[in-house]
């Protein structure tokens, strides 16, 4: 009882920050909703005995993903209003084809049943006596393992790709040249000169 | 008693929400971003429900893979936006034909 009270209540502010997240109109409301949705899925895990991503959801998207929509919308200067022009124009379309996406899932769910056959062919079944995050890096770190190496490819892929894209070099920014710095010696850097009584010295005589 | 019945109709819905965000929200790509996250969170919630009741470990390893690249995912797709914004001055990607694609 307390838990489908819990699961009503987490799954309704779920959908509905969803529906705040497509529909509001600053979007720094939206990555707030966002947040909010997020975290509700994280309690929604938590509610189904998954507490390793549970946690997982609101430190990398609550605490990564949410944070970088933020920087960048609050970054950019951007015209919202502009942009929501085009919204009534899409409405019936958007609402159509939502309404037989979800009719067509629905339908699926229902139809779906669980066979003999795919509970004797479970990959990994939860060991006895292991809490959910020991049964998780048991066949993580195992069974799994280039699947994991794979994904912090993934991750520095992403990492260079960020840093490459905006990156950008700026004119009259002086940076440190370690090439330049090593190559220099004393004879191109230092000009002895011997000038003569008050006829002072010509500012860059020999020296870079 | 909560069973997957329920979960699948929250991811469901959640899901045809991401749709409608992306249909509605033609213009803004941070709006469309963000509904892509939605749609990822939807199938996470579809992988999680489903290795709990099935009592397999694979759907949450799996749905841990689906965050890494939904977290890569928004990281390329923001870094293109600010990109883009900084040569176009908007982010109004509907009339975004500079590769004439």
């Amino acid at each position: 009882m307390t838990q489908a009270f819990i699961f009503y209540l987490l799954a309704g502010v779920t959908l509905l920050s969803g529906l705040m997240v497509i529909s509001a109109r600053n979007p720094v409301h939206s990555v707030l909703w966002l947040i909010l949705a997020f975290v509700n899925a994280a309690g929604l895990f938590l509610v189904i005995g998954a507490e390793f991503l549970a946690m997982l959801l609101v430190i990398v998207y609550v605490g990564a993903v949410a944070v970088l929509f933020l920087f960048v919308v609050m970054m950019l200067d951007i015209d919202f209003a502009r942009l929501r022009a085009g919204v009534a124009r899409y409405l019936p379309l958007g609402i159509l084809l939502g309404a037989v996406l979800l009719v067509e899932m629905f339908l699926v769910a229902g139809a779906w049943t669980s066979g003999a056959i795919a509970k004797g062919v479970r990959a990994a079944p939860r060991p006895e006596g292991l809490s959910n995050t020991q049964a998780i890096g048991t066949i993580l770190y195992t069974d799994y393992v280039f699947v994991f190496q794979a994904a912090g490819m993934i991750l520095l892929t992403a990492m260079v790709g960020a840093i490459v894209l905006t990156h950008r070099e700026r004119a009259g920014v002086k940076r440190q040249d370690p090439a330049r710095q090593a190559a220099r010696t004393p004879v191109a850097a230092i000009a002895v000169v011997r000038p003569q009584v008050g006829a002072g010295v010509e500012t860059g005589a020999g020296v870079q | 008693m909560i069973g997957i019945g329920h979960y699948l109709g929250v991811s469901a819905i959640l899901f045809t929400l991401g749709v409608l965000g992306i249909a509605l929200n033609r213009r803004n790509i941070i709006v469309i971003l963000m509904s892509v996250e939605l749609m990822l969170l939807a199938v996470n919630i579809n992988l999680v429900a489903f290795s709990v009741f099935l009592d397999d470990m694979v759907g949450q390893v799996f749905a841990m893979f689906v965050l890494t690249v939904a977290a890569a995912e928004a990281a390329i797709g923001l870094a293109i936006l600010v990109t883009y914004f900084r040569n176009r001055g908007t982010i109004a990607v509907d009339d975004a034909r500079q590769m004439r694609g």
